[in-house]
């Protein structure tokens, strides 16, 4: 049975080129970044090249670049490392956790949150963080992408209110590094979280951006490592890995491959729109990454969908799994005005880099018969009767 | 033999595990499936509700089991989420049958509207013939009647079937219960010899949602959380002759044949006759007062008959740990069922189920009124 993975949004496969230049960090050159040794040495420099990759795809300096262990990592290193007691810190309900519970623990020590809405697209509207800026408001994280939909946000509007107001902006770039060319100064943020992962390259690695001069409380204590921002040995093959990522995502850019696998989710979309009754796009009136489409098939139980594709070799998600495994209805969509039925009758397909149009095929010969199937059983289908099994 | 393909509800523990061991080594296709019901630590620690516990079901322990089990025998396995529907159809339901003075069954809940109907409705979605489950009970198809039946397992003493009397007629046609020959020492057995990990983890006996088996301390915790307060459900302690001998706490802190924690002191033992959930009284008497005979079921369940047309002759079981006694049954009404026992029974209690049987067939049930 084939296996086509349409997740890209959950994690990538590590592209052949990123494996090929992380190999030689495991074995040949497994120095510390951080000895004075020739091993050292040459770990240090594949780390220095590495952030200067990754500095170019951002647009800063690399000095302006922390690696992390990911996203995560990123995000907590931003939120908790901007902001302290008392402040006031401007966020959105469509956040992935690693923001909104960031927030919430800050919220436990003794800071103020305000998490604003979105509208019906999707999206955050700008007025609405404008109007949340308090006296003491320190900062404002919104991301850049949202995960579940790919609704882009309006951040560099969001910039120009952070510096207006004088506080500092930071955003979640997790869902946009790799996707969408991404510009630290058009933006305007003083700090810009990225996942190796997310972007083919391995889990385990990621990055901060934090702009120069911008004063960063570490989270944890140790050796003075990646200027004393972020201690503990450097993940180096990770590193590599994010970097030629990095510089692989620039040079899809200049050849333009983001615009063919637009092309190639758009007739994704199309196709199972054109084959399914009763579904539509979820955040489809706005601009989204190219690699995401999040669509609803009502009076479908997405989990079951999720499941019964999985079976016959099509990997797609709903919701966000919780720690079972299980999943729960998405809060972005529920944010987004969607009641839960709706959200939890959508699906989300992300694509990748590795994907190619039979994949696409592959899904649209397996959806809209699945989809089918589904409804025929589904005890809340309309057109059926309330079947007493 | 056809391999089917077969669903099997994975809840972590052995019973569960050596089915989908037993069907995997006949050559079928399974699906592991584990029901998330619960957040155990939803109340954790709230209200004097003990902290998580591990080892119950929809525990993270639980899930990480039946995971390993359903990889263990590389067979496909997901969890499904269906917390809002037990939380509307079972806990729901339990609480509000405690507050009006009745002592529900969350298992039966649970298997009527989550285990036989919303896993069934997944298994044949994602293209499974039939749903298999560790239950200690057996079904059979009588050809000459043309019905499925539900029958007592071959271990009387794991018998399961008391809170599997509301299964329809299609749910049974796509049920199976492997475990139904078996014994619970000949399972353990079968799954050593799977190679099972778990063959030596303890039975689960409790309620799942309810840790400790504090009901009580749930149901505040659970309202507290919900944001509603505690009905005042307190009133009088009155004894069969309607004489006033005391106060109570709240109707939902008793149980019929309850002797503790009555909060008065007489000469002779005390037990709840009765629960009066109207007038919030809370009838007392002697352990004679106990007995009765007559018991009417309502939501009647049948299963080996379509209809009763004129009395018959079944024995009746009316809690889980009692031996059926021999008894009439009579339908009285559209959805009412007279149940006239031989010799008195001890404590029927309104909430719990009244099943029939005819040997080891289970002729059907319904709820005590």
């Amino acid at each position: 049975m084939p296996r086509i993975y349409l997740d890209n949004n959950a994690t990538t496969p590590v592209l052949p080129e990123v494996f090929e230049a992380m190999r030689p960090y495991f074995d040949e050159h497994f120095g510390n970044a951080s000895s004075i040794h020739s091993h050292g040495q040459e770990a240090r420099a594949a780390v220095e090249n590495a952030r200067e990759s990754a500095a170019a795809m951002l647009g800063c300096f690399a000095s302006e670049i922390v690696f992390t262990s990911g996203g995560t990592e990123a995000d907590n290193l931003a939120l908790a490392g901007l902001t302290r007691e008392g402040d006031h810190i401007i966020t959105s309900t469509i956040e992935h956790h690693a923001v909104l519970h960031a927030c919430k623990h800050l919220e436990e020590i003794g800071c103020q949150v305000t998490c604003v809405p979105l509208d019906e697209r999707g999206m955050v509207d700008p007025d609405d963080v404008r109007r949340a800026l308090r006296p003491n408001t320190r900062l404002i994280s919104i991301m850049m992408a949202n995960n579940e939909t790919g609704v882009l946000q309006p951040v560099e509007e969001i910039g120009n209110i952070a510096a207006e107001a004088e506080v500092y902006f930071h955003t979640d770039a997790v869902q946009a590094a790799g996707k969408i060319p991404i510009d630290v100064k058009r933006i305007g943020c003083h700090a810009l979280s990225i996942s190796g992962h997310k972007m083919h390259a391995p889990q385990g690695v990621g990055a901060l951006y934090v702009r120069k001069g911008t004063k960063l409380q570490p989270l944890f204590y140790g050796g003075r490592h990646e200027r004393s921002r972020r201690a503990g040995t450097e993940n180096v093959p990770g590193i590599v890995g994010l970097g030629k990522a990095g510089e692989l995502a620039m040079s899809g850019f200049e050849r333009g491959d983001h615009r063919k696998m637009e092309a190639l989710r758009d007739r994704l979309e199309q196709g199972i729109l054109g084959q399914v009754e009763d579904a539509g796009v979820n955040g489809g009136k706005t601009l989204r990454v190219p690699n995401t489409t999040n669509i609803y098939f009502d009076h479908i139980d997405g989990e079951a969908m999720v499941i019964a594709l999985d079976l016959k070799g099509l990997a797609v998600s709903t919701g966000a799994a919780c720690s079972s495994g299980a999943t729960e209805p998405s809060h972005v969509l529920i944010a987004m005005g969607l009641t839960p039925d709706r959200a939890r009758a959508s699906i989300r397909f992300s694509l990748g880099k590795q994907n190619t149009k039979e994949d696409i095929d592959f899904a649209l010969a397996l959806v809209p018969e699945t989809g089918a199937r589904l409804r025929e059983i589904s005890p809340v289908h309309p057109r059926q009767p309330v079947n007493a099994v | 033999m056809n391999p089917k393909t077969i669903a099997v509800a994975m809840s972590g523990g052995v019973d569960s595990s050596t089915v989908a061991a037993m069907l995997r080594a006949e050559g079928h296709n399974i699906i592991g499936l584990t029901m998330q019901l619960w957040n155990q630590r939803r109340l954790a620690g709230h209200d004097g509700m003990p902290e998580p516990v591990t080892g119950r079901c929809c525990s993270i322990d639980d899930v990480y089991d039946a995971r390993r089990v359903a990889q263990h025998l590389g067979i496909p396995y997901y969890v499904v989420n269906h917390e809002e529907r037990f939380e509307r159809d079972v806990v729901r339901p339990f609480v509000a049958e405690y507050l009006s003075g009745r002592t529900p069954i969350p298992c039966s809940l649970c298997n009527n509207h989550l285990k036989f109907d919303q896993l069934h409705v997944v298994a044949r979605q994602i293209g499974a013939d039939s749903v298999a489950t560790g239950h200690y009970a057996r079904v059979e198809y009588d050809r000459d009647h043309e019905r499925w039946l539900l029958k007592r397992p071959a271990d009387h003493t794991k018998d399961q079937t008391y809170f599997l009397f509301g299964l329809t007629q299609e749910q049974l046609s796509r049920t199976l219960f492997p475990l139904g020959g078996m014994t619970k020492p000949e399972v353990r057995e079968l799954a050593r010899k799977h190679g099972l990990a778990l063959a030596e983890k303890p039975d689960s006996q409790e309620i799942c949602f309810v840790p400790g088996g504090d009901y009580k301390r749930f149901i505040d915790a659970y309202l507290a959380e919900a944001g509603e307060s505690l009905p005042d459900t307190a009133g009088e302690l009155v004894t069969t002759n309607g004489e006033v001998i005391g106060e109570h706490s709240g109707i939902h802190n008793f149980t019929v044949g309850q002797r503790k924690g009555l909060g008065v002191a007489t000469g002779s033992p005390l037990y709840v006759i009765q629960i009066n959930g109207a007038e919030k009284q809370v009838v007392v008497g002697g352990d004679e007062h106990l007995y009765s005979r007559t018991l009417r079921a309502h939501r009647v369940n049948l299963i080996s008959v379509d209809e009763l047309r004129e009395p018959m002759r079944f024995a009746v079981k009316i809690r889980h740990r009692h031996e059926p006694a021999p008894a009439t049954i009579e339908k009285t009404g559209d959805d009412e069922i007279l149940v006239t026992f031989d010799q008195p029974q001890r404590a029927i209690t309104p909430g719990q189920a009244a099943v029939f049987y005819d040997g080891d067939i289970v002729v059907g049930g319904g709820w005590i009124a």
